[in-house]
């Protein structure tokens, strides 16, 4: 499939020959050594990432595996990870993995997509640029930066403003995700950090799939009597929504992976509390803390499963969102076009 | 099993390939070992970041001395265990003594553990309203680090510290997050003064911490401290020297509360010397040492060399510079505030440097 559509692309102009059983590209191999090699080059390039992929899952899984055998499942559900006495389980850095990435996701989808509409649709252009550019500039910011920022800006404003708003202003207090002490080190600091990282990717993303929507699309709906306002819910987005979500995707994968800031952030404490203030632990942090000092093979083989099931959670989700923006594209093949 | 080394060789670097490259044409002159490293490095060694500062001076000094390299690589003392097993590298370094099934498993032979400076650790915090030099006991510090003192006025910190206006505040441990040896003295000290600890937690380079949150590396529980009040947690001497963190008084195992100095935890090392039987492998730990004037978390750091070097050319670099640092290098070291070693066992442990001989590394 790969070949015939490679070799078409070399030959657009060809008329379509597949008279006798030949198929145009097999036609066109046929005739020249130099389309021959240029095809196996670039087939040999494209199959050397997926093998790259399945060798590292090989090797991790490999590493993981004494881990795996002596704790079973109970690794994915225990939260008791004592290196001392050689107990490891991950369910804790799982969870604190998961929810500081929805989290994060919660806070920057909204802001990304407004940045994004507000450029594409309102803007004035001499502020398009600029604009587009400050925030692509976030992407640039090494996440070390982001931790130390967080632990002398962002943790002091947690501590001292943000959350006695939430607890003595809004009285929110009394729910369990706003409960317990609060000392400004938690999920809810990681998640506002991964916040601010991924919304470059998706606010960029989601700029490009919008200036892209065509001007028809736009006229249509205004023609109809829409308002802006209506255009851009009605006929903008229904359109570019795949591209949207393909965009909240790489902002997912970016927290999912994420480890210094975080791990500056979150308190590093094998825990699971419903409070979004009490601190946690990801499993990407837990590699990058531990795994220097790692002495016994146990705790190496530990670390090296939790990697496994950070790439597993990695490739569920993305399988996951695939399938998002396969089901959207569809809707919208069949709805707003 | 296999997997693991092989993934690590493959992260330590080009760095060790000096060191792996077969060991081909090295009788030619002094400096023959660098022969087959066009770089001129005559040793590599790898491990803890801990004594970092001074072992990067060490080699700086001794490379303007002598005129032999050494590159040294702080990938952490489970790393350097794991280099020296697997012969990647000429000599390792550890803050915490290598287990008997570790040094089973080093794939050239015997392992001697050298002790070269002394550190520490030392209680910071920040309580608004309480000076420095709070004073604390080993059981205090135990029970504050298993979560049952929640309190700064807590009766048992008030009683050692009349005068002093400690707030009805809660308090937050800080710990390390990462593995290191600061966190294996400081555990390794809390087991010592307390049966709890001992039981609950036991003493790593990890632990599985009662309470508190972590922060990692000593700049990042430091940062922590700073920025928190009602913290409290420990790092390690020379960083709070350096950064002029406020730090506790601790009780000794004579009844004194002592200070952290380079003159105290010397004085643990001095203390504790005599007890060493004189067939040891120097694997030992200072914490909670007699001495009147002995400050109680101290500990040494080791480096990792083979009994029996495989390359004599190498062999000769390695005890040459061994000898060297335990004499010329004390004054380094006091500078960077890392204890040197009582003078009467430096002596001692030329003694056991002289026992390293090139063999056939088994």
């Amino acid at each position: 499939m790969r070949t015939e559509g490679t070799a078409a692309a070399v030959a657009p102009a060809a008329p379509p020959a597949r008279a006798g059983g030949f198929s145009l590209a097999e036609e066109i191999v046929g005739k020249a050594v130099g389309d021959r090699v240029y095809i196996a080059v670039i087939t040999g390039f494209a199959l050397m990432v997926p093998l790259l992929l399945i060798l590292i899952f090989w090797e991790v899984a490999l590493a993981g595996w004494p881990a795996m055998r002596q704790f079973g499942f109970s690794f994915l559900t225990s939260s008791e990870w004592d290196p001392v006495r050689g107990q490891f389980g991950a369910a804790s850095a799982i969870f604190g993995t998961v929810v500081t990435s929805i989290l994060a996701l919660v806070i920057a989808t909204p802001l990304a997509l407004g940045v994004s509409i507000f450029l594409s649709e309102y803007a004035p252009r001499w502020l398009r640029q600029p604009v587009a550019f400050f925030v692509d500039l976030l992407a640039a910011i090494p996440s070390v930066v982001y931790g130390l920022w967080g632990i002398f800006v962002l943790i002091p404003l947690l501590r001292e403003h943000v959350v006695p708003f939430i607890r003595d202003t809004l009285h929110l207090g009394v729910l369990p995700i706003f409960s317990g002490p609060s000392w400004g080190n938690s999920v809810f600091a990681a998640g506002i950090i991964l916040a601010i990282m991924v919304l470059p990717y998706i606010a960029s993303v989601s700029r490009e799939v919008l200036l892209a929507v065509p001007r028809s699309q736009r006229e249509a709906a205004m023609a109809l009597g829409a308002t802006r306002w209506e255009t851009i819910q009605k006929a903008v987005l229904p359109f570019a929504k795949s591209g949207i979500i393909g965009g909240i995707i790489l902002g997912l994968g970016r927290a999912l992976g994420e480890t210094m800031a975080v791990t500056m952030l979150i308190g590093n404490k094998h825990e699971i509390s419903a409070s979004l203030f009490a601190p946690g632990y990801t499993m990407a942090s837990l590699i990058a803390n531990e795994f220097s000092e790692a002495s016994g093979d146990l705790h190496l083989a530990a670390l090296m499963a939790v990697g496994f099931v950070l790439l597993l959670v990695a490739l569920i989700v993305n399988a996951v969102a695939r399938w998002l923006v396969w089901q959207v594209g569809r809707a919208a093949a069949g709805g707003a076009r | 099993m296999t997997a693991i080394p092989r993934l690590l060789v493959a992260a330590a670097g080009i760095g060790f390939l000096a060191a792996c490259a077969p060991d081909s044409g090295s009788k030619g002159s002094t400096t023959g070992a660098a022969a087959g490293a066009g770089s001129g490095i005559a040793l590599t060694g790898a491990g803890a970041s801990f004594p970092q500062p001074i072992y990067n001076k060490w080699f700086s000094d001794y490379a303007a001395a002598k005129g032999v390299k050494i590159n040294y690589q702080s990938i952490g003392s489970g790393g350097g265990v794991r280099q020296i097993s697997e012969q990647t590298v000429d000599f390792g370094a550890s803050d915490a003594p290598m287990s008997d099934e570790e040094m089973s498993r080093a794939k050239g032979g015997p392992i001697l553990h050298i002790p070269t400076v002394l550190g520490a650790d030392v209680i910071t915090y920040n309580v608004p309203g309480v000076p420095a030099q709070l004073k604390l006991t080993g059981p205090v510090i135990a029970d504050i680090f298993l979560g049952k003192i929640k309190k700064w006025n807590d009766p048992r910190i008030a009683t050692l510290n009349p005068g002093a206006a400690l707030p009805n505040s809660d308090m937050l441990v800080v710990h390390r997050s990462d593995g290191s040896g600061t966190t294996f003295i400081f555990s390794d000290y809390l087991s010592a003064v307390s049966p709890e600890w001992a039981r609950v937690v036991g003493k790593g380079k990890e632990v599985k911490w009662p309470t508190g949150i972590g922060a990692k590396g000593n700049e990042g529980v430091a940062g922590q401290v700073k920025q928190t009040p009602g913290t409290i947690a420990y790092v390690e001497l020379a960083y709070a020297k350096q950064n002029n963190l406020a730090y506790a008084s601790i009780q000794n195992a004579a009844g004194n509360f002592v200070q952290p100095t380079l003159e105290t935890i010397y004085a643990a090392a001095e203390s504790a010397a005599p007890n060493i039987p004189a067939n040891t492998d120097y694997r030992i730990s200072i914490v909670n040492a007699p001495g009147a004037n002995a400050y109680p978390i101290a500990s040494f750091t080791w480096l990792l060399v083979y009994k029996n070097p495989s390359d004599p050319a190498k062999a000769r670099l390695l005890t040459d510079f061994l000898r060297w640092a335990l004499t010329d290098g004390s004054a380094a070291a006091r500078a960077l505030d890392f204890g040197p070693l009582p003078p009467a066992m430096a002596e001692r442990l030329k003694a056991r440097i002289d026992s390293i001989a090139p063999g056939s590394g088994t």
